[in-house]
C-alpha cells in the first residue's frame, strides 16, 4: 500500500553534484520492490512546484530508512540535496513496478549510468538468493561513480568512464565484458541514450532485458497521464505501468 | 456539528469538496491516500466517444507555483469506460461524475447519452473547455453560440445533473456561462486550465510537444476566484468553483466569491490526501466562525 510519510533526515553525504541522503520514518515502512521509488516533495522552492521522483537506492527495514542517492539537475534537486540532517521530508511510496526478479539460476547484468546506478544497489541486495551479481556501472567522469564500496559488497563490479579516469574508456556497450562475461538477464537504468544502446546490444544478443525509464513526472501515480512512453500497447503511464519495462515492450 | 451537505439539482454532495477531472484518475489511483466517502464528489478523467490516445510526450512544464499539461484527453472512450471501469467504481461512497468531451456535437451527444443510462453516475460535467484537442473540446466553450449547441444538444439526451466547465480563454466568461444556463446546463463548473507556453531558452525549442498547454496550479487561483465571483453574478445556477485550490482557506474563498462546491485539481499531485483535507478543513473553519451551515458561506464575501 502506497503511503505519505514524513522521514526525517539523519545522515548525509555530498558529492560533488549529488548527495546521498539517509531518511528515517517513525513508522514501519511498507514492502518496497527493487526498482520502485518515491516522490518527494520540495519545500520552499516556487520553482518545484511537483514533487521530485527519485529511485530508491537502499532501504532497512529494521530501522526504517530509505537512502536517496540524488543528482543535482535542476532547482527541485539542488533544493534536496541542500537539506540537512535533522530535516524533514515528505515522501510518497513506494510507486512503481520493481525490476522482474531473477530465477535462482539467472545470470544477471545490472548496467547503470550515472545517477541511475542509484536503484540497482537496492535491487542487488534484493537478489541475494543468486550466485553472483555482476554491475556494470559507467559514468563520464570517476566523480560520477559514487559509493563504489556499497555495490562492490554485492557482486562484481565492472566500470567505464568516458574519458577513461577509471575503468575501461567509453560508453558501458564498449566495455571488454560483453565478448567474455555468460549473462541470461540485463537489468539498466541511466540516461535514454545509454538505455537504448543497451537495449540494442541486448536485442543482438538476444538477451532478455529489462530499462527502468525517468520520463517527467507530475502526480507519479497514473492519475496525470503526463509522463507517458509511447509503447506497442500505445502511451503507458511510466509512473503507474512502469517505470521498469521490458525492452519488448517498447518501440525502441 | 457543523451542516456539509450541498444540495444541487438533482445532485446531492455531503460536502462541497470534489475532485478535478484529469487530475484524481478514477479514484482508485488515490485510494490509498483518500477516504473516497469523505469527499463530496469525484470526476473522473475525461471520456470521449472513442479511444484517443492523447499527445505525444513531452506534456507537462513545470511553472513558478504551477504546471503545463497538453496531456490531449487520453481515455480508452467511452464503451471501455462502461465495461471495464464503471463496474470497479459505481460503488464508491461518493458521487461518481463523468467528465465528458468531444471532437464534434454528435460525439458528446453519443456519449453523454450512454452515461446517462448508468444507474450510479448522478451527473456529467461536459467538458467545452479542453485547450489540448485540435478539434471540439475548447471550440466549443469560446462562444456563446458554440456553448448553446453542444448544451442543447447534449440537454435533450442527458437527463440527470448537467454541469458544464467552462474555459477562462474567452473575453467576457459571465456571457459564457449565462449561454450555458439559458441553454439547459444545471451548473457550471470554472475554470479549465488557462492556455499558455514555455520555451527551453537553451535549445529555443518549446518545453511541450504541442507547444501550447492549459496552465494550473496556485498560479492561477486569483484569476480562477474572480471568475467565480463574475459567474456567480450572472447566473442563476451553482456555480461550481475551481482553479489552484489548495488548501481549505483556498476552498473558503471560493465558496465566498459564489461557488455552491469547489473541485480539487493539481494540488492533488502535491498531497494526495488534500481533497480529505480541505473537506475536514472547512468543517474546521466554520467551528471557529461559529457557522452553522456551509451553505451560509456560498456568495458571503463582504464588500
Amino acid at each position: 500500500m502506497k503511503q505519505i510519510i514524513d522521514f526525517k533526515i539523519i545522515e548525509k553525504q555530498s558529492f560533488q553534484r549529488a548527495a546521498l541522503l539517509k531518511l528515517k520514518s517513525a513508522t514501519q515502512l511498507p514492502e518496497i520492490a527493487g526498482g520502485q521509488f518515491v516522490n518527494v516533495r520540495v519545500d520552499g522552492c516556487n520553482k518545484a512546484y511537483l514533487r521530485r521522483p527519485i529511485s530508491i537506492h537502499d532501504v532497512d527495514y529494521q530501522n526504517n530508512t530509505i537512502d536517496l542517492l540524488i543528482q543535482e539537475k535542476h532547482e527541485g534537486t539542488k533544493r534536496l540535496c541542500a537539506m540537512s540532517v535533522g530535516a524533514k521530508v515528505n515522501v510518497v511510496l513506494p510507486l512503481g513496478n520493481g525490476f522482474t526478479m531473477p530465477d535462482k539460476d539467472d545470470n544477471i547484468l545490472l548496467v547503470g549510468g550515472g545517477i541511475g546506478i542509484a536503484p540497482l544497489l537496492y535491487f542487488a541486495k534484493k537478489c541475494n538468493y543468486l550466485q553472483n551479481v555482476n554491475f556494470l556501472l559507467g559514468g563520464r567522469t570517476q566523480s560520477d561513480l559514487m559509493l563504489l564500496g556499497r555495490f562492490r559488497n554485492e557482486g562484481d563490479v565492472f566500470i567505464t568512464t568516458n574519458d577513461g579516469s577509471m575503468g575501461e574508456k567509453g560508453f558501458v556497450t564498449d566495455h571488454s565484458l560483453w565478448n567474455t562475461l555468460k549473462i541470461n538477464k540485463i537489468y539498466a537504468c541511466g540516461p535514454m541514450p545509454m538505455m537504448k544502446a543497451v537495449a540494442k546490444k541486448a536485442r543482438e544478443k538476444g538477451i532478455w532485458c529489462e530499462v527502468s525509464l525517468e520520463n517527467q513526472m507530475a502526480c507519479g501515480i497514473g492519475a496525470c497521464l503526463c509522463c507517458v512512453e509511447n509503447t506497442k500497447e500505445g502511451n503507458v503511464c511510466v509512473c503507474k505501468e512502469g517505470p521498469v519495462f521490458n525492452i519488448e515492450r517498447l518501440l525502441w | 456539528m457543523v451542516k456539509t451537505e450541498i444540495k444541487l439539482k438533482g445532485l446531492t454532495l455531503k460536502n462541497p469538496v470534489m475532485t478535478a477531472s484529469g487530475t484524481f484518475g478514477y479514484g482508485e489511483e488515490y485510494a490509498d491516500f483518500v477516504d473516497l466517502s469523505e469527499l463530496g464528489g469525484i470526476i473522473v478523467k475525461g471520456t470521449t466517444l472513442h479511444h484517443r490516445e492523447g499527445n505525444p510526450y513531452p506534456r507537462m512544464a513545470e511553472t513558478p507555483m504551477g504546471m503545463l499539461n497538453c496531456v490531449g484527453l487520453q481515455n480508452k472512450g467511452v464503451d471501455y469506460f462502461i465495461e471495464t471501469i464503471y463496474p470497479r467504481i459505481r460503488n464508491f461512497e461518493t458521487n461518481v461524475l463523468v467528465n465528458v468531451s468531444g471532437s464534434n456535437i454528435d460525439d458528446y451527444v453519443t456519449a453523454a447519452a450512454k452515461i446517462d443510462a448508468l444507474e450510479d453516475i448522478p451527473a456529467i460535467e461536459l467538458n467545452v473547455s479542453c485547450p489540448n484537442v485540435k478539434q471540439g473540446g475548447m471550440a466549443f466553450g469560446v462562444t456563446c453560440s458554440g456553448i448553446e449547441q453542444v448544451v442543447k444538444a447534449v440537454r435533450e439526451v442527458y437527463h440527470k445533473h448537467l454541469m458544464v466547465k467552462l474555459s477562462p480563454n474567452v473575453t467576457n466568461i459571465a456571457e459564457i456561462a449565462f449561454a450555458a444556463e439559458a441553454a439547459g446546463a444545471d451548473s457550471v463548473s470554472l475554470i479549465n486550465t488557462l492556455l499558455g507556453m514555455a520555451i527551453d531558452a537553451e535549445t529555443r525549442k518549446p518545453v511541450l510537444s504541442m507547444v501550447t498547454g492549459g496552465l494550473s496550479g496556485a498560479c492561477v487561483k486569483p484569476v480562477a476566484l474572480r471568475m467565480v465571483w463574475q459567474v456567480s453574478k450572472a447566473v442563476q445556477i451553482p456555480v461550481i468553483g475551481l482553479g489552484g485550490i489548495s488548501s481549505a482557506t483556498d476552498a473558503i474563498e471560493f465558496l465566498l466569491a459564489g461557488a455552491s462546491a469547489i473541485q480539487i485539481g493539481t494540488a492533488n499531485f502535491i498531497d494526495p490526501a488534500i481533497s480529505a483535507k480541505v473537506a475536514k478543513g472547512i468543517v474546521e473553519y466554520c467551528e471557529r466562525q461559529g457557522v452553522e451551515d456551509v451553505n451560509e458561506l456560498i456568495g458571503g464575501m463582504i464588500i
